[in-house]
């Protein structure tokens, strides 16, 4: 189809001609709802130490979490779309924290937020979840201990960012993780074992068997 | 400072000191410790002062007894019991040490309790929740990070650490750092452990409670009022 302007025969103003009309429909209505999902996640903070003093710091007014269309903070798992999970995770939480995981309906995101949540941080001990990645899944790691409220900023516009590059033909990214029903671990537990090792010299006072 | 004169009042006729001030070991002991020697000569195995604290080891088969008479006699007054914990040397022939952290509010003083345990039998020491009810959970605490049993708690299990948890007492000084299991053994076992069922039936029957609530509340319950909603 082309548009010809009036009064001057033959003067093509502008062409709108599209190769094919399914690509074109169906990658604007990504674009739609990824926009909307990405400007309006809704976080569910799961706050347990001082990442969770930072965290309201980033939502309080002098950074101001509602500019990245995070306004309302859903304090229930069935009504969130970001899971935030600030501060060290003790393993009697670990089977919380997955409840709550799973009661989040899709789609859904998780930051980890913290040196502590990523990693365990300092805490390696018996008492401290070696990094939330082994209970959850997680989509960006925010490192700090704890971060500034620009660094969890940063790790939202890099969510947002994904968010944004999501595609719906690709079905595979709202699959949920299966785990394993023996275990009830979804990675492999010498994979578990491997990511948990300790650096230094500290392997000396690690465990014995089992 | 006569102690007979002012049971309840406040003021102490002494200038505060700092610990600064006071000397190491051998500083002016807490009059109650001499009072225990005279009430519980056999009891009473010793006295020490570090840091103007006064701590005193006590045989443990009488520890209730010596408790007990701390808290009720009228010229001691132990109305407060602070902390209940315990200490494992790192020499494998020194004792556990249990220990109690005792306040008297009217007199203003701070008595220390020590009760040696030996490693070689089972740690068990009397429970002194007859005496002070809110040793309920210190007791239990104690009881999930170094395996001691009171005997005569009503209620003696884990407070910290899961119900179901199988590596051992963390605080004492054979259970390794990174716990007993590999990182992946522990949270298998962790995610085994549903939240709910750590609460046992009883804590969330409230019918077993019914006779202890005020009568108000007892009223408006059996007229059918719902709570916590």
């Amino acid at each position: 189809m082309a548009v010809t302007a009036g009064g001057a025969p033959g003067r093509t103003v502008a062409t709108y001609d599209p190769p094919g009309s399914e690509n074109w429909l169906t990658t604007r209505l990504d674009a739609l709802i990824n926009w909307g999902r990405a400007g309006s996640l809704w976080p569910m903070p799961f706050g347990t130490a001082c990442c969770a003093i930072e965290f309201m710091a980033t939502a309080a007014t002098r950074f101001d979490l509602a500019r990245f269309g995070m306004e309302r903070l859903g304090y229930t798992p069935r009504q969130a779309d970001v899971l935030i999970c600030a501060g060290r995770v003790p393993l009697k939480l670990a089977p919380v924290l997955r409840r709550i995981w799973e009661q989040m309906p899709q789609p859904k995101w998780c930051i980890s937020m913290g040196a502590c949540a990523s990693s365990g941080g300092m805490f390696d001990n018996y008492a401290v979840v070696q990094g939330i990645d082994t209970i959850i899944p997680v989509d960006v790691y925010v490192p700090g201990c704890p971060p500034r409220p620009e660094g969890l900023l940063y790790g939202i516009l890099m969510l947002q960012e994904k968010v944004r590059r999501e595609r719906l033909r690709d079905t595979e990214t709202r699959d949920e993780m299966q785990v394993d029903p023996d275990t009830g671990l979804y990675i492999p537990a010498p994979a578990i074992d491997e990511l948990a090792e300790p650096f230094g010299n500290s392997v000396h006072q690690t465990r014995s068997g089992l | 400072m006569s102690v007979a004169q002012l049971p309840g009042s406040a003021a102490p006729d002494y200038a505060p000191v700092t610990p600064r001030q006071l000397p190491y070991m051998n500083g002016t002991p807490n009059p109650s410790a001499a009072a225990l020697r005279e009430r519980f000569p056999d009891a009473v195995t010793r006295v020490d002062v570090i840091w103007g604290e006064t701590s005193v080891y006590v045989d443990g088969p009488r520890l209730l007894e010596v408790v007990r008479w701390l808290h009720d006699d009228r010229t001691q007054r132990y109305d407060y019991l602070a902390d209940i914990t315990a200490v494992e040397f790192r020499d494998p022939e020194r004792p556990i040490e249990a220990i109690w952290h005792l306040r008297s509010l009217p007199f203003r003083r701070f008595l220390r309790l020590k009760v040696e345990l030996d490693k070689r039998a089972p740690l068990s020491v009397e429970s002194v929740w007859p005496v002070y009810k809110s040793a309920d959970w210190m007791e239990r605490e104690c009881y999930d990070m170094f395996g001691i049993t009171f005997r005569g708690h009503p209620d003696l299990r884990r407070i910290l650490l899961w119900e179901q948890y199988k590596e051992g007492f963390p605080l004492r000084k054979d259970f390794p750092l990174r716990g007993r299991f590999s990182r992946s053994e522990q949270l298998k076992q962790a995610l085994a452990a549903a939240p709910e069922s750590r609460y046992s039936l009883e804590e969330l029957d409230i019918a077993q409670a019914f006779e202890d609530l005020p009568d108000d509340m007892r009223r408006r319950l059996a007229a059918g009022e719902k709570t916590g909603e």
